[in-house]
């Protein structure tokens, strides 16, 4: 059997390599933001802040790419669902950047303050959801199924993490109205983490469509 | 959907060559059911099976039973001229007689004995309205066909089959010769033509089949691979070698 489609192949495995490309600025994205939260570092903050462009660059660059090759190519089947997937996951990654801002925003309004209370549970969410989206990327890369649905089940960790999170926190506001402010900037971070894990799962989900052509609902 | 065409365990061989390898396919009553596949997979021979055109080339054999609403098309008391009135063909190429655009139309039906002027114009009437050409040619029916553009001329040989009132109409790469616009009135007209008749086409534009058609089966060798919906076979084929072939990998 020849192949006889340079061109496109060409395309989709440019497309393929920019979704990994953005997972694993995503992950340093998210790392470096929980890092400078743990530290209160303000320069690190700016530094996944003014990074974030890059971010959305790649997402255009993708959504580019898979439209020049819909117009061009006129693909079908697996070709297809590559390409509307890469779409999909080009997205949810680029929400993931942004949320990875949005924790470096609250440290950069935490502005170096003393913490209320030791951050254990949220670096673990983090390390979870890192975790994720490392596997949701794993699981696109070698069209592996099972994977995506055993790294969708760990969001079930992150959900029961966040809910132990806020109840503290609110505890804490409860306790000193002083604390409001800063618990509930730390709530929110718990909120990004946990959609952070959302959007993950999201992938995940991509990946079993663009293997199998169903669309399960893995965000269970 | 009823099932019209019933093919079952059906052979065919051109002399020692094995062009059709137990095909078993039952095509549904007024719906369109493309068969795709690389030159040589046997989709045109099977095409031509079903009015019998086959019976023409020295050296064809033919095992296996095609019933066409519960006859079987290759019993000995099968006349081959009735089956041909009830199963039009549309070719590649227009073909139209070197005849007014009238005497085109009116051809079939005076061949089986129609006669009367009212009940011939009748007739011409109908049948180019249903091929969408009426409008285009009503005021000059006496002018010669070849004054027709090429995608008229193709919609004449379409009315030209539709006058002796068929059930089915064969398409073998009925667009191929012509122009996009000229293509696109053809899957149009296919479209409408399906509530009254059975369309079965070839063709080697894959995305006309998934434009156009209800069912889509694909040949490889002499065989069918697969046969299913056209939206499941284009999004999301069963088999390796369907997929392989609708996304450009051979053929």
């Amino acid at each position: 059997m020849m192949t006889k489609r340079k061109e496109f192949d060409q395309g989709l495995e440019q497309l393929h390599n920019l979704i990994i490309e953005m997972g694993n600025f995503v992950e340093q994205a998210l790392a470096d933001a929980i890092a400078a939260l743990k530290k209160g570092d303000l320069e690190q903050a700016k530094e996944v802040i003014a990074n974030d462009p890059k971010l959305n660059q790649m997402e255009e660059k993708i959504t580019e790419t898979g439209s020049r090759l819909i117009a061009t190519q006129q693909p079908v089947a697996k070709d297809l669902r590559r390409i509307l997937s890469a779409f999909k996951i080009a997205s949810d990654l680029e929400r993931m950047g942004d949320l990875a801002v949005d924790v470096a925003k609250v440290v950069q309004r935490l502005d170096g303050q003393p913490l209320i209370k030791p951050l254990i549970d949220l670096p673990r969410m983090a390390e979870i959801v890192q975790t994720m989206t490392y596997e949701s990327i794993q699981s696109f890369i070698q069209e592996n199924v099972d994977l995506a649905y055993k790294m969708a089940k760990d969001d079930d960790q992150v959900d029961a993490l966040y809910g132990q999170i806020t109840r503290e926190l609110y505890s804490l506001m409860m306790e000193n109205p002083r604390n409001i402010t800063q618990a509930s900037l730390l709530s929110f971070v718990g909120r990004y983490l946990e959609r952070f894990g959302d959007h993950a799962t999201n992938i995940g989900e991509s990946v079993v469509y663009l293997v199998t052509g169903s669309r399960p609902d893995l965000n269970v | 959907m009823e099932a019209l065409i019933n093919i079952n365990q059906l052979n065919l061989y051109y002399g020692a060559f094995h062009a059709l390898k137990n095909v078993t396919l039952t095509i549904p009553e007024k719906a369109i059911t493309a068969f795709i596949g690389p030159s040589g997979c046997g989709k045109s021979t099977l095409l031509r099976t079903l009015n019998r055109m086959n019976d023409m080339i020295p050296g064809t054999r033919i095992e296996g039973g095609l019933s066409i609403g519960g006859t079987e098309i290759y019993s000995n008391e099968v006349d081959v001229e009735t089956l041909r009135k009830k199963v039009g063909m549309v070719f590649q190429q227009p073909n139209p007689f070197p005849k007014s655009i009238y005497d085109n139309v009116a051809y079939g039906p005076r061949l089986h004995g129609i006669t009367g002027k009212k009940q011939l114009d009748e007739i011409v009437e109908t049948s180019l309205k249903s091929a969408a050409l009426w409008d285009e040619v009503k005021d000059h029916l006496k002018r010669s066909a070849f004054g027709l553009s090429g995608g008229q001329q193709q919609r004449l040989c379409i009315a030209r089959a539709l006058a002796v009132n068929p059930s089915i109409l064969l398409m073998d790469e009925a667009t191929s010769a012509l122009d996009p616009i000229s293509t696109l009135k053809i899957e149009e007209l296919a479209q409408e033509l399906k509530d009254k008749y059975t369309i079965v086409m070839v063709t080697h534009n894959m995305h006309q089949a998934a434009r156009v058609s209800n069912q889509t089966v694909f040949f490889l060798n002499g065989e069918v691979v697969e046969y299913s919906e056209t939206e499941k076979l284009f999004s999301n084929p069963s088999d390796q070698r369907t997929e392989d072939y609708i996304s450009g990998r051979f053929g």
